[in-house]
């Protein structure tokens, strides 16, 4: 199976490769826009500012290229945050994959010891309801590091909540996406990656 | 539930993990890699790596082996020591490091901290910051706590907040190797003034430590080294132990 990681100026992409790796998987990194199209599988991983990182792809013509893919994609943290419709970090009009919008967390006033932002480390899930979730629980904790969400609506297909429920996992069609980082999740991350790889498609 | 953090921290001197102490009798306790490998397995929710070589060879031996760590570590982790310029942060985000800890660079030249935010994000930076109390007022050090500055421990985190860090890893000099419990007071006091998660560093001696540093010192994270590397406290226990305490661990 034709693996792809979608290459362009994000942080993470190493990490992705080097999870993938250690699940047997050896993936191509490449900016190449037909070796994407003709992948198996494309992930479209993502550490950095909404604004800039919108404006490269655009450059690039990476974004007609992403919301045009057939075959299963899996955006991974701002890569989440690209597929959706806006977003409030840099007043950004995304790739409109899902309609939600995503938005800046806010601290609440007199809670602070436990709103602190990002919202860094381990985190549960709840109404997980996706085959990338197939073999995982309520029960398995994953790593997120984020300061902006995803709103829940129709494609929200896992919640979390932090100050307030947000799309942990998004899914509309062939395109999936998580806000945390299944490259960095201990063997929960590596069952999703492995869920996403067999998605039968 | 957001979790609280467990993460050792492993010194590292020419590839090699070590730990000092009293900053005597450096111990080996094993290859880095091997050693991760076993805290994540363990439970680890992260790990630092600290570079405590001092020469450019050495330098060149630790990114190859964030290199290796980010190979097989499937966790996030820290690496710091030694960053002094963008440059030594692109070689280590490079080889795959999810965030890097600055610490004495940072006090002498805190545009650091905005020049490496600007660069690589909040996220991948963590200010690390040694304080020693004497007469009520907690002065910064650095250079493993020798040399004191004329910096205060909370006005210097916030200013290293509002400068962009996206964590503070407070390590009290004067808890540091005691085995007598973390500094809960002044954690606390810096949990309330800082709106990014703290990391509590210094004084573990015993899981019930844990439970303070989470529950007192409302920490977001709770770092220790010699009681994990001596096996003292394993983490599956810890975590069992804190799991009784009603506080939320992975």
């Amino acid at each position: 199976m034709n693996i792809v990681v979608i290459k362009y100026n994000a942080g993470n992409i190493r990490s992705v490769d080097f999870a993938l790796q250690r699940i047997g998987i050896s993936a191509t990194i490449t900016d190449d826009k037909d070796e994407i199209r003709n992948a198996d599988r494309v992930i479209f991983p993502g550490v950095g500012e909404a604004a800039t990182t919108m404006q490269f792809l655009k450059q690039h013509k990476l974004d007609t290229l992403i919301c045009d893919l057939k075959q299963p994609v899996l955006g991974v943290c701002l890569g989440l945050q690209l597929m959706c419709s806006h977003s409030e970090e840099g007043d950004t009009t995304c790739l409109g994959i899902f309609p939600e919008k995503v938005k800046k967390f806010v601290p609440q006033a007199g809670d602070l010891s436990h709103c602190k932002i990002p919202h860094m480390g381990w985190n549960s899930l709840s109404e997980l309801k996706n085959p990338l979730f197939e073999g995982l629980s309520e029960a398995d904790y994953f790593y997120f590091v984020h300061s902006y969400y995803a709103t829940t609506g129709a494609d929200t297909a896992a919640t979390c909540t932090y100050l307030n429920p947000f799309s942990a996992a998004l899914q509309r069609d062939n395109f999936y996406a998580t806000q945390f980082h299944p490259e960095k999740s201990g063997s929960a991350g590596s069952k999703l990656l492995s869920n996403f790889i067999n998605l039968k498609f | 539930m957001l979790a609280k953090r467990i993460i050792p921290c492993l010194d590292i001197r020419d590839g090699q993990t070590v730990k000092g102490v009293n900053f005597v009798n450096i111990v080996n306790v094993g290859d880095p890699v091997e050693l991760g490998k076993f805290y994540a397995e363990q439970g680890a929710d992260e790990l630092v790596f600290l570079d405590i070589t001092a020469t450019h060879e050495g330098r060149k031996t630790f990114v190859e082996l964030v290199k290796r760590i980010a190979q097989n570590l499937d966790i996030p982790f820290t690496v710091g020591g030694g960053i002094s310029e963008i440059r030594d942060a692109e070689a280590l985000l490079a080889a795959g490091a999810d965030k890097i800890s600055i610490n004495s660079s940072a006090v002498r030249n805190p545009n650091l901290i905005d020049d490496l935010v600007r660069n690589f994000g909040s996220q991948f930076v963590v200010v690390a910051i040694d304080a020693r109390e004497a007469n009520n007022h907690w002065t910064v050090t650095v250079n493993g706590g020798r040399i004191p500055t004329d910096k205060e421990l909370y006005s210097w985190a916030k200013e290293a907040e509002d400068r962009g860090a996206g964590e503070i890893l407070f390590t009290s000099m004067n808890h540091d190797g005691t085995k007598n419990g973390f500094a809960n007071k002044e954690l606390a006091k810096l949990s309330e003034i800082l709106t990014i998660p703290l990391i509590a560093s210094g004084g573990a001696g015993s899981m019930e430590h844990f439970a303070d540093v989470f529950t007192l010192g409302k920490a977001d994270a709770g770092l220790a080294a010699s009681i994990f590397h001596f096996r003292e406290i394993a983490i599956p226990d810890l975590k069992h132990y804190l799991r009784t305490k009603d506080i939320v661990i992975r």
